[in-house]
């Protein structure tokens, strides 16, 4: 079969080629003369640079960047009738072929008739030299900060240079930043004192690498103390500036990881925390919600973006219904048992894995994480924060505050919470107890669900995922204080945090078992947890 | 109270000794006496899986102990198990001497795999069988009795105390599972040879293992029942019930409570200490939550708070599993599930109170 494709294919391209060449022959390129031509195909290594640094002198020689990329890259090509090509690897052992002049693309399984352009270091160092020079010579912003910014992970006295050619008539002012990093480096590697004072000013202010590199081969090199001390000053202030960004790193690691403890303890806090039945059974639940999402990509591979935002309903209502049917069939015997709930949750919990284990395999599936979730978002060159882990804290936060609205200003919530505190007289009151327990539980293991659909993009789905979280859940739970969502919200966040300030320096797993020990002391400090309830809800 | 009323009233318990006594006779005979090729021949598989659930019958007894007298569902009690096993697995892991994969006199081949140069300190003394088996009593002792000691002093109770011995356990399994702890890490403690110089594989230590167990249960039975039907005891059952009103009338709650626990903690690190030679393995695996619970179900089958019931729930649940787990894998989990609930739901009285239930269903 792939035979067959990959001969179709061929075929293909082959009568493409001849249409082309009908059509265009014989002008070769209209992005480049013969004679240049010609010495790609053939000429030296030192032809090739002497081309190469001719090209910037030409009128509209921008348009040669894709080119000179290419190139640069190792993967032009010239075809049989001296067209330009990039040539890369595609799947199945074919190749990609691009014709930079008319934009086609093609792909083949044999790239033998080709020619490839032969670059070497120092081509390719002019090559380098070429495309900042063209790049800085772009009308778009974007192209030209990334120009000077590639140039700043690199710099030398050739790209000093060429960045000293274009720095007075650049109008952009992050642009011109850029630059002035790149010159202050230069000025400062030259060993003019004269020039120093101001570069060593101008780095200060950095926070790239580079700065604190040139810096600190300045101070151990130059001969005047003055500006030694100077220099070391600048670096102390870069170092103090980098460790204040890494401690923010840390606190975002930190609340991205407690929002996931949220996430996985805030629907106890509503079935353990405010209807008081111990759920073991919780872990499975967010376990439920994660093969929710994974059921879900599965029927609709095609829209694997949207399939994330169909899963959080979905996980919702299969994870409130099991847990509405878990309330009716089991639980509500038990009211007033805890322990004996906590025995027949477990039971459950045991059932469900194992359902899931045959139905699924007990093989971890993984949910592909939509491209919307992913990449980083670049604050400096030492904070990049990455999209998923800020998606998971908003979403944490939203999932909270829509269950402190329902909580607080629904007729539910209301019922809820008269329910908690004193059933009897909210029955006399003409509230549906029993309606209200199913709902209440359905709408704790349905938050569960939705905190697996957070989870099934962060770990690997299997039928193991619930039993990992359950004792988290709990001791954020009865870290926060029971009966206290804002509790929760804030012992997850804290235990995140402190999670990852400890890991650098312990490891992970020591990391946790401190925790939990800490969590175990703390409990005996203050039973009740960091927010204990007052008044009358404290003695029910 | 007298040594005879003892047992007075206790018929089942009587029973249960007398079977006790009755296989520790049986066993070795048919195991060393009957030629193999008889009928009556039992196989050493079966000596070995015998010993293995009269150590659970133990376990099942110390949780039986603090849950059904106390009223502490202790869901770590799997802790202090694996600890007892843990300090008989260093005692017979350094009576391998160089008989290890690397033939290192010193170290256990795990350390040297590791590319340590000496043994840790916590290491030394357990090449002595009376320093072993000390520490069989105190590892697990002491953790239990600090641990009840912060816990029952700031009157942590019911639910908060369950979790927090799951989180203890839980805890523990975390850091066995790091090599760096010195404990074999993920793998364990495991290629015994012998122990007080009988090779492990034979027979007759086999049978010797068996019978060490049915011992220490029936002294466990023992003193269990001693501690149950003394003033502790009955202290015991009045905190189980109304532990506010034990207190005002003038009782140190604590005290009690922290005895009984720290005993029975006791009582699951003999039992631990028991199983490892028999199964020729400990690892942290036997910290995981799920075993500690799993134990408790054993109880919650017999029938709390009889301590015979313990004993009945260990040995029928533990061999359903084994039959089970051998013919359908799949269906155990649903069936350990399934009992969970129905016990819980229907019969809050166990195996044992099923025949009480009858009897008055009867009258």
């Amino acid at each position: 079969m792939s035979v067959l494709r990959k001969g179709r294919a061929g075929i293909y391209a082959a009568l493409l080629h001849i249409a082309l060449m009908l059509l265009f022959s014989p002008v070769h390129s209209a992005l480049m003369p013969d004679e240049d031509i010609a010495v790609l195909k053939e000429g030296s290594y030192g032809d090739k640079s002497d081309l190469v640094i001719s090209l910037p002198e030409r009128p509209g020689a921008v348009s040669l960047l894709p080119v000179l990329q290419v190139m640069l890259d190792g993967d032009l090509y010239l075809s049989a009738d001296e067209k330009l090509l990039s040539v890369t690897d595609a799947p199945a052992d074919q190749y990609l072929i691009i014709d930079i002049d008319a934009g086609t693309e093609s792909v083949v399984a044999e790239k033998g008739a080709l020619k490839r352009v032969r670059i070497n270091n120092s081509v390719r160092r002019i090559l380098r030299r070429t495309i900042a020079q063209l790049q800085l010579r772009s009308d778009d912003v974007g192209v030209r900060l990334a120009a000077v910014k590639q140039i700043i992970d690199k710099v030398d006295t050739d790209s000093v240079a060429i960045i000293r050619e274009y720095f007075p008539a650049e109008q952009d002012a992050d642009v011109r930043d850029a630059m002035a990093l790149v010159l202050a480096v230069g000025d400062l590697r030259s060993g003019d004192p004269a020039l120093a004072e101001a570069a060593i000013e101008t780095l200060s202010t950095s926070l790239e690498p580079v700065a604190l590199n040139t810096l600190q081969d300045f101070s151990e090199d130059t001969d005047s103390t003055l500006l030694a001390r100077q220099a070391e000053k600048a670096i102390e202030a870069i170092q103090g500036r980098v460790r204040v960004y890494e401690n923010l790193e840390t606190l975002y690691f930190g609340l991205s990881s407690g929002s996931v403890l949220v996430l996985a303890g805030i629907g106890l806090a509503i079935t353990f925390g405010v209807m008081g039945v111990i759920n073991m059974a919780h872990g499975e639940l967010i376990m439920l919600g994660a093969y929710t999402t994974y059921v879900i990509q599965q029927l609709m591979p095609e829209l694997i973006g949207i399939s994330i935002i169909i899963a959080i309903p979905a996980a919702f209502l299969v994870s409130g219904l099991a847990g509405i049917i878990m309330e009716r069939l089991v639980i509500r015997h038990l009211y007033g048992n805890p322990l004996e709930t906590l025995l027949a949750t477990f039971g459950i919990s045991l059932i469900l894995q194992q359902t899931v284990r045959t139905i699924f395999s007990p093989l971890n599936k993984s949910v592909i994480t939509p491209d919307w979730m992913s990449g980083l978002l670049e604050v400096n060159s030492v904070l990049a924060l990455t999209w998923n882990r800020l998606y998971i804290i908003v979403f944490c936060l939203i999932v909270f505050l829509a269950l402190v609205f329902v909580m607080k200003k629904t007729p539910l919530g209301l019922q809820v919470r008269a329910v908690s505190q004193n059933r009897n007289m909210a029955r006399a009151m003409g509230v549906r107890s029993q309606w209200v327990d199913a709902l209440t539980f359905g709408l704790g293991s349905g938050i569960a669900g939705v905190a697996g659909v957070a989870l099934s993009l962060i770990t690997n789905v299997g039928p193991n995922l619930g039993q990992a979280y359950i004792i988290d859940s709990f001791m954020v739970v009865v870290f926060g204080g029971v009966g206290n969502l804002l509790g929760t919200l804030f012992a997850g966040m804290s235990l995140g945090v402190m999670n990852k300030v400890l890991e650098p320096s312990v490891g992970a797993v020591l990391a946790k078992i401190l925790i939990l020990v800490f969590i175990i002391l703390f409990i005996q400090k203050r039973p009740q947890g960091l927010f204990p309830q007052r008044g009358r809800a404290a003695e029910g | 109270m007298t040594r005879m009323s003892l047992l007075a009233d206790d018929v089942a318990g009587k029973r249960f000794l007398a079977i006790l006594a009755i296989l520790c006779v049986v066993v070795p005979v048919a195991n060393l006496l009957v030629p193999s090729d008889s009928a009556l021949h039992l196989s050493t598989y079966t000596v070995t899986l015998l010993g293995k659930y009269l150590c659970y019958a133990l376990l099942a007894i110390a949780a039986d102990l603090v849950w059904g007298y106390l009223g502490i569902l202790s869901l770590g009690h799997g802790a202090f198990f694996s600890l007892g096993g843990y300090a008989m697995g260093m005692y017979l892991m350094r009576q391998i001497g160089d008989r290890g994969v690397y033939g290192n006199p010193d170290l256990p081949d795990f350390m040297v795999f590791l590319n340590w140069s000496e043994l840790p300190w916590f290491w030394s003394g357990f090449d002595q069988f009376w320093f072993a088996m000390l520490m069989v009593v105190l590892v697990p002792g002491v953790l239990a009795y600090i641990f009840g000691f912060l816990a029952f002093r700031s009157r942590v109770t019911g639910v908060y105390l369950s979790i927090m011995t799951q989180a203890l356990t839980y805890a523990l399994m975390l850091a066995f599972f790091r090599n760096e702890m010195g404990f074999g890490g993920n793998n364990g403690l495991t290629d015994f040879k012998d122990l007080l110089g009988f090779s492990l594989q034979s027979d007759a230590t086999r049978v010797g293992l068996f019978m060490a167990s049915a011992l220490a249960l029936a002294l466990g039975y023992v003193l269990c029942r001693y501690i149950v039907q003394s003033r502790l005891g009955l202290v015991a059952v009045a905190v189980r019930d109304a532990e506010s009103r034990t207190r005002f009338i003038g009782y140190r709650v604590e005290h009690a409570k922290l005895w009984i626990f720290t005993f029975s903690a006791v009582l699951a690190g003999i039992a631990g200490a028991l199983y490892v030679p028999q199964v020729g393995i400990i690892n942290p695996n036997e910290f995981s939550p799920l075993n500690s619970i799993e134990l408790i179900v054993w109880v919650a089958v017999g029938g709390r708070a009889t301590l015979i019931g313990a004993v009945v729930g260990a040995v029928a649940v533990n061999y359903g599993k084994t039959v089970l787990t051998a013919a359908l894998p799949e269906v155990w989990l649903f069936v350990l599930g399934a009992l969970f609930v129905i016990v819980t739901v229907y019969f809050p009285q166990g195996l044992v109170g099923l025949k009480s239930m009858m009897m008055r269903a009867r009258a």
